[in-house]
């Protein structure tokens, strides 16, 4: 499902280029749960915003479902994003002015999906999520579990293959993390391909398979059942 | 995005800043409100000069003596000729053209008027019986002056209602006599009262015949001829025929002016057309200031919803949605700003309506879809700088911070 060949990104800071990314390889395949771990400044970050469709490889190409969107526009990569990849974010990201059902709904509005077919898929997601009495709650009012849970449905809510989520357990207790990290494994169980950058070992342990990185390369990929991906050095 | 996702979205962020939100609004109802006030006053006051003007008559032919234009005399020719004076025989030769429905001689002076021990001074009109028809004046007892040949000195006058007033009070006027400079004219009508004509407040006027007038005055000579052709399209030929006339009348020499109620119409329209024009733009210049308010609200909006913009991109909105939305919230601004202009503006001119009666106080249509669409414009060209910036920003950067 993805491909990453020889994928380069450096920043300019000051007068001094920051080598994020040397040559980085990689291929995930449909279905797979990757935990990324590694120190900070590692470049774990800008691998999820290269594979997001965020940000853009210096050198490199990346193929996502066989098609090249290294060099896609601006347009397009929006469009990609909204087809086929979900975001969960450490601090949630929920528009504070909008209700939790409000949220949800976000990119099924940037879609144009017709007011009426969002309202029913909105509370068929809430209720996925277990948040169907929370609806018209505002963030403000909602508890940080809610909060991620709210995220995952909203970062699932045009169905993506692809859901990359940015230590989505980072700003809560490790029991409420327990329950989002079970809500991520199970939408994996259904066959969203889950990509998981962390710092948390507990957590990264649950995914089947490890990427490990470090100063800008990918240092260590275990992979528990070799039936899966590519093997990576 | 759809259009009403989009209007509604951008709505939803306008009410969660409620006071800000009304602040630039304001801002633009001022703005907006100022250009429909002026351009009432302006309109008001251009509508006012015109009824002025068709108050006179519209088929009116104005002769004066002298050359308006500058000819090119030289130094040396200083025969001591001056121009030729209009007299009561030209206005008569003027009423007898062909096209002419009538035509009356005018002298204009100040002279005292009293009757016992009451006197005061006056504006008098000398003239003849169709003066009254041409400037459309009403009688409110008695006659106007007498028909018949012009150079009549009858002793006659008609009085302007203010001046009987004034010197009768609540007696009887007709028939009675009042003393005119040094002679005695008896009073054989009363003017109704109709107010300010064109400068002159007819019911301040005493009117005697235009011989007795030349008499009181010591003069020969005619301050204008008036003439009011058949209808409106024989104006140009009239004015054609009195200035040959006149021309042949004074040994070949064209020395009078005729001025028409059109071209003076029209000039004045024009003038005060281009003066509701420039405090209108003036105006305007408020809405320009608006645009900047919005644009610095904005570009503030944008810094604070930084993780907002962020979240839409990564969620799929291409650049091109995320700038839509945020002109969305200028163009919301600028209606509501629009309305409340208009409500302002309209509820100002009522108030100055009211004040000036006099004035024709109404906004024209024209200014307000203007100030409107000015009001638009503004507020989207000064939010395309912020809603460029929103959608170029970078979304990793973005939702990086927290």
């Amino acid at each position: 499902m993805i491909e990453l060949d020889r994928i380069s990104r450096g920043f300019q800071v000051g007068d001094q280029l920051v080598q994020a990314l040397r040559e980085v390889s990689l291929a995930i395949n449909a279905g797979e749960f990757v935990s990324i771990m590694g120190p900070s400044g590692s470049g774990k970050s800008t691998l999820l915003n290269l594979l997001g469709l965020l940000d853009r490889p210096n050198s490199g190409i990346y193929r996502l479902d066989g098609a090249d969107v290294t060099g896609l526009d601006d347009a397009a990569a929006a469009t990609v994003r909204r087809e086929k990849i979900g975001f969960v974010f450490q601090f949630f990201h929920l528009v504070p002015r909008l209700t939790a059902a409000g949220n949800v709904a976000l990119p099924l509005l940037l879609a144009g999906m017709a007011p009426s077919e969002r309202k029913a898929k909105v509370a068929r997601l809430l209720a996925d999520v277990g948040l169907s009495a929370r609806a018209e709650h505002l963030p403000s009012q909602l508890s940080g579990g809610q909060l991620q849970r709210i995220a995952i449905a909203r970062a699932m809510s045009m169905n993506p293959a692809l859901l990359l989520a940015d230590e989505p357990t980072g700003n809560l207790d490790r029991a409420t993390g327990r329950e989002v990290l079970a809500l991520l494994e199970d939408l994996n169980r259904r066959g969203t391909t889950l990509i998981l950058v962390t710092h948390d070992q507990e957590i990264g342990a649950r995914a089947k398979r490890h990427i490990a990185m470090e100063d800008g390369r990918v240092v260590g990929d275990t992979h528990p059942s070799p039936a899966g991906g590519g093997e990576m050095p | 995005m759809t259009l009403a996702d989009t209007v509604s979205l951008a709505w939803g962020s306008l009410a969660h800043q409620p006071r800000r939100t009304l602040l630039i609004a304001l801002a633009m109802s001022i703005g907006v409100g100022a250009v429909v006030v002026l351009t009432a006053l302006g309109e008001g006051s251009r509508r006012y000069v015109l009824e002025q003007f068709a108050s006179l008559g519209t088929h009116l032919l104005i002769v004066l003596p002298g050359r308006a234009e500058t000819t090119g005399a030289s130094p040396g020719v200083l025969s001591g000729q001056t121009t030729r004076d209009l007299t009561l025989a030209d206005a008569d030769a003027v009423t007898r053209l062909r096209g002419v429905a009538r035509a009356a001689p005018l002298n204009v002076g100040v002279a005292q008027v009293s009757r016992g021990g009451l006197s005061r001074e006056a504006v008098l009109l000398g003239s003849t019986a169709d003066m009254l028809e041409i400037r459309h004046m009403r009688l409110g007892q008695g006659r106007y002056l007498p028909a018949g040949p012009s150079d009549q000195a009858t002793p006659v006058c008609v009085l302007g209602e203010s001046i009987r007033a004034e010197l009768f009070g609540a007696g009887n006027a007709l028939g009675e006599w009042v003393r005119i400079g040094d002679r005695r004219f008896r009073v054989i009508g009363i003017l109704a009262t109709q107010g300010q004509q064109m400068g002159f407040n007819t019911d301040e006027t005493v009117a005697i015949p235009v011989a007795a007038a030349q008499q009181l005055f010591n003069t020969e000579s005619l301050f204008r001829i008036l003439v009011e052709a058949r209808s409106r399209a024989a104006v140009p030929a009239v004015k054609e025929s009195v200035l040959a006339l006149l021309k042949a009348r004074h040994d070949g020499e064209a020395d009078v002016t005729v001025i028409t109620q059109d071209a003076v119409l029209a000039t004045f329209d024009r003038i005060l057309t281009a003066l509701t024009l420039a405090v209108a733009g003036i105006a305007a210049i408020s809405l320009g200031v608006a645009g900047v308010l919005i644009m610095n609200v904005m570009l503030v909006s944008v810094a604070q919803r930084r993780s907002e913009i962020g979240l839409l991109k990564a969620l799929g909105a291409p650049a091109a949605s995320v700038r839509r939305l945020f002109l969305a919230e200028a163009g919301l601004i600028a209606v509501l700003g629009a309305v409340g202009g208009l409500i302002l503006g309209l509820a100002a001119s009522f108030v100055l309506g009211r004040l000036y009666p006099a004035l024709p106080i109404a906004p024209p249509l024209w200014a307000m879809a203007a100030a409107v669409a000015t009001a638009l414009v503004a507020a989207l060209l000064f939010a395309w700088l912020p809603a460029r910036r929103a959608a170029k920003l970078d979304a990793a950067l973005a939702l990086a911070r927290r």
